[in-house]
């Protein structure tokens, strides 16, 4: 492919240091934050307007040139990772927050805007968004409705795709589409802001969100239990669920990533316990302070070693930030970090546990587990070296092994993070056929050229 | 130009630049990407070069040349980072390799290293020697009218730009203050005995906060000795690339100092201080050197950090109300993680209110010479710490950290800010020495 006639064309409406063609620039932009998937880009574009945004996809649309959009670069699944000789498409300078509009309960942005900045805006004006993935002080809100990012209140409060009440995206011939509005309800055709909600960039570039807020909750409190073992941590999530309380937050964490974590924050967590969950109940006080009793009582029944409540709320946020840094931290333990994203009804979540160590015993290769386990989600982590061909095939194995047996469980093989390249292996077997075929029907109804983030999550 | 196999990014150990997992969780602590939002100015994309240039990927150009000298070295992404990832060693490693294979190399620039960083401050005496002489012309009102005239925009290579960061020179140095009555000034009945590297700059235009420093140490039981023949630390050497010559001016200290009879070598300068306890690591393969240097390393303290080691007494003096903000100096917070030492210090101090200074932790924008090399944002950044500050209604602002203070000072009087800048172990030697007025308990201003 030409690259120096794209990238002339391109710099016919993109400033030089909007269009970046250079040796470094392109191999910092050749990843994201997967491990082992890398591959430079012809050149990295930063528009800073849908404007710019259009045209461009104008140009590459008649070129047949790949373009692949890109947030932080912090998914964990390989979705921003550009394709050959096509062009990243960084998105991070569109970052405004457009309005906050608090008689109606929302909040208007660019996709460049990071999570965190919703988080606060909204915090000021006394409303709440909930959705906090770990990466929350980083990651933008079009890479969260991309991937539709979990968090760690997901069990009651839902991901961002519970959240996004309208968009307006570029599509891959430059046509702007509006879908969905600040109305609470619409039935004027298909829903089609859903099939943006997820597809990991790769039916149209998302140039603007309409995001619904809700009230702050008046209260909460944050318990720290502590376990023996494992699966008697994973018998309390599933004993909370069963007797009807919803807690915002009820994460996971095992040894080793305690450890970690423990190492980067400092904050004394305790490192001699196999299992560490972090609940969280918000709400009104009265209710609040009854369901944190009943849960500690159930956490103690559950064979708890300890229960302790947060003393204050800066603590209770100190106890969120270090979880937040759980995946990151046990790169401390191993240059390379592989993480899943298994996902279980929340009843099998003991057997999940107990496989995955035995898995990892089997293969013999290092594991941290870690996860949203109120909504069923972990995230084994296995621990290696890439440059270690023969350790590698054992993470191979080991990782196939976890999948297949979460599907068998009724599970699924991605819960947030997304298909990306990373998973796109296991997606038929996911899927089945049907499934399969109608994604890609989807995918050239939108895209018919498929310019867009090509051989993301299939072929 | 690169491969005379020799590449201190290859020889670095590996598995400091494999500790990166690029999960992007330091990039919105990092000023420079905050100011541009380009991957190639975030560590995670500093990182990436460097290791794309150790693995061959990448051929180290100017490019790269110019991205290492464009990081503050700030080290707010090594805070931040989950994976624990030594960005201070990899920075050095890096701009160390620019200058190997001299990827910047100009007239004016090479000039300039040889002789500021090679010779003047190699040895303190000559920088005092010089600095005795800009004295005379901040004082003679020549500095005045050279600025009125135009005059300054005659010097050389632009140097007259440099001129009004520089700090005005204190009427006396280190030495002058304090040799004459620090032995009688010193307590009788130690519980410490201590030495106070007393730095290079510090030396010439903050000898005061040293002599505070030494007054304080004094209140806290610690016998203080100020060895004679100590040094530039070096930190300025070490974070332009000028390794050898880092690695002299720790030997010199290392010379100067009794280290095995002293119960910690205290610093009051949070870069200083901070290079000074990775001697260890720039002398290990010095069989010489080496075993020394790493006794050293481990007995060199912050100020603030060895007052709340050893338990700080409270003054007694009755002190006037005041007002004051904490910047953090990016090396004692994200460098030597002292961030609560220095808050006790300034709480310790009668009726002295913190007031809560928004982004107390974000870079000033001094970064050593940042402020020479990078003039435009070094300045931006300089701009959104005055704004804060003006902001805390502050009568001063507090600051351990000679880069900083320079760069705050410039910073008041660009704003034209009724605002001092201090040192927060100054506030603390004021309320010591309000205890017992003209006492000599401590070692003071004349
Ligand atoms: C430490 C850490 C913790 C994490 N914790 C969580 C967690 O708790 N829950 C969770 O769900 N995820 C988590 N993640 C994964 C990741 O942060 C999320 O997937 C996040 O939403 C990605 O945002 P980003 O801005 O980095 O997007 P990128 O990684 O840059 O992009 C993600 C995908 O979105 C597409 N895309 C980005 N912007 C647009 C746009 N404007 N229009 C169209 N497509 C676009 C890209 O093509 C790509 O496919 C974590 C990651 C890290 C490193
Ligand atoms: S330096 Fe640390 S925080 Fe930054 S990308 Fe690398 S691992 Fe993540
Ligand atoms: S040292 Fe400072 S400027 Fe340099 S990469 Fe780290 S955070 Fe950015």
């Amino acid at each position: 492919m030409d690259h120096a006639a794209l990238i002339s064309d391109l710099g016919t409406f993109l400033r030089p240091d909007q269009l970046l063609t250079s040796d470094e620039d392109c191999s910092v932009y050749a990843f994201d934050g997967t491990a082992l998937l890398h591959q430079r880009p012809a050149c990295v574009a930063l528009p800073e307007s849908r404007e710019e945004i259009s045209q461009l996809l104008v140009l590459c649309n008649q070129r047949g040139v790949p373009v692949v959009p890109r947030g932080s670069g912090t998914g964990l699944a390989g979705g921003s990772v550009p394709s050959q000789g096509g062009v990243a498409l960084c998105l991070v300078r569109l970052n405004q927050i457009l309005e906050l509009d608090s008689a109606n309960l929302v909040i208007v942005v660019q996709p460049g805007v990071l999570t965190q900045q919703i988080a606060d805006a909204a915090q000021a004006a006394g409303l709440f968004y909930p959705p906090d993935p770990g990466s929350i002080k980083i990651s933008t809100i079009g890479g969260n409705v991309a991937n539709n990012s979990g968090g760690l209140r997901g069990l009651k409060y839902g991901v961002t795709r519970d959240y996004v009440m309208g968009l307006e995206v570029v599509l891959a011939d430059g046509q702007v589409l509006e879908t969905g509005n600040k109305c609470v309800k619409d039935v004027a055709g298909f829903t089609l802001k859903d099939l943006f909600i997820g597809s990991e960039g790769m039916l149209g570039v998302i140039t603007k969100i309409t995001l619904k807020l809700v009230p702050a909750p008046a209260s909460k409190k944050t318990l720290l239990g502590l376990y023996d073992e494992m699966t008697q941590a994973a018998a309390t999530v599933s004993a909370i669920i069963a007797q009807k309380i919803i807690p915002c937050t009820l994460e996971f964490l095992d040894r080793t990533t305690i450890e970690c974590v423990e190492a980067h924050a400092g904050i004394g967590l305790p490192t001699d316990c196999e299992a560490v969950l972090l609940m969280e109940v918000d709400g009104h006080p009265a209710q609040v302070a009854e369901q944190a009793a009943q849960i500690e009582a159930i956490a103690r029944e559950g064979g708890a070693r300890s229960v302790r409540l947060a003393a204050s709320d800066a603590e209770a946020q100190q106890l969120a930030a270090a979880r937040r840094t759980a995946f990151s931290a046990l790169a401390r333990l191993a240059p390379t970090v592989v993480l899943e994203d298994v996902t279980v009804p929340r009843s099998e979540l003991a057997a999940m546990v107990a496989y995955v160590q035995e898995v990892g015993q089997r293969h013999q290769v290092q594991v941290g587990t870690f996860g949203h386990f109120g909504d069923g989600n972990l995230h084994p982590t296995f621990l290696c070296d890439e440059r270690d061909t023969e350790e590698m095939a054992r993470v191979e194995k080991a990782m196939a092994e976890v999948f297949d047996h979460a599907v068998e469980l009724g599970g699924t093989i991605t819960g947030e993070h997304g298909v990306g390249l990373a998973k796109k292996p296991y997606l038929p077997g996911q899927l089945g056929p049907v499934g399969l075929e109608i994604l890609k029907r989807v995918k050239t109804a939108f895209d018919p050229k498929g310019i867009l983030n090509p051989g993301n999550m299939f072929d | 130009m690169s491969d005379d196999g020799l590449n201190l990014l290859r020889d670095l150990d590996y598995s400091i630049l494999q500790q990166c997992m690029h999960c992007g969780m330091c990039l919105p602590t990092c000023p420079t990407y905050d100011a541009t939002l380009n991957e190639r100015s975030s560590p995670r994309g500093r990182i990436a070069l460097m290791r794309a240039i150790a693995d061959g990927e990448l051929e180290a150009g100017v490019t790269f040349a110019e991205e290492m000298y464009f990081c503050l070295g700030c080290l707010a992404c090594q805070t931040a980072c989950p994976a624990g990832v030594d960005y201070a060693a990899l920075f050095e490693s890096a701009r160390a390799e620019v200058e190997r294979q001299g990827l910047l190399d100009g007239t004016v620039r090479n000039f300039v290293r040889r002789w500021i960083l090679g010779w003047l401050f190699a040895k303190q005496t000559r920088l005092r020697a010089v600095a005795r002489l800009l004295r005379a012309f901040q004082r003679s009102g020549l500095q005045t009218l050279a600025r009125h005239s135009g005059l300054l925009r005659l010097l050389p290579f632009g140097l007259g730009n440099l001129e009004p960061l520089a700090p005005q020179i204190s009427p006396r140095f280190t030495d002058q203050l304090y040799r004459r009555d620090l032995q009688q000034a010193n307590p009788p009945a130690p519980r410490y005995r201590v030495a106070l590297l007393a730095g290079c700059v510090q030396d010439i235009s903050f000898a005061e906060v040293n002599a505070d420093t030494i007054c304080v140490l004094q209140h806290n039981g610690c016998q203080v000795l100020l060895p004679d023949g100590q040094a530039c630390c070096g930190s300025l050497h070490a974070h332009n690339g000028a390794v050898e010559q880092a690695q002299q001016q720790a030997r010199l200290n290392i010379d100067a100092f009794d280290t095995e009879n002293l119960d910690a070598i205290v610093v009051n300068a949070g870069g200083c201080g901070l290079h000074c306890k990775h001697y260890d690591r720039l002398l290990a393969d010095d069989p010489a050197y080496a075993k020394r240097a790493a006794v050293w390393s481990a007995k060199v303290k912050d100020v603030h950090e060895w007052l709340a080691d050893i338990g700080l007494r409270q003054p007694r003096a009755a002190m006037p109300p005041q007002q004051v903000a904490y910047h953090e100096s990016c090396h004692l917070k994200h460098g030597q993680r002292a961030s609560a030492a220095p808050r006790e210090v300034l709480q310790a101090v009668p009726n002295l209110q913190l007031v809560p200074l928004a982004e107390a932790d974000w870079c000033c924008g001094s970064a050593g010479i940042y402020n020479i090399t990078q003039p435009e944002l070094s300045m931006q950044l300089l701009d959104r710490k005055m704004a804060h500050v003006c902001a805390t209604g502050a009568t001063a602002v507090a600051t351990g950290n000679t880069g900083c203070a320079i760069q705050l000072q410039y910073g008041v009087r660009r704003a034209q800010a009724a605002v001092d800048v201090i040192h927060p172990v100054s506030l603390l030697a004021a309320a010591y020495r309000a205890e017992n007025q003209g006492g000599t308990q401590c070692s003071t201003l004349a």
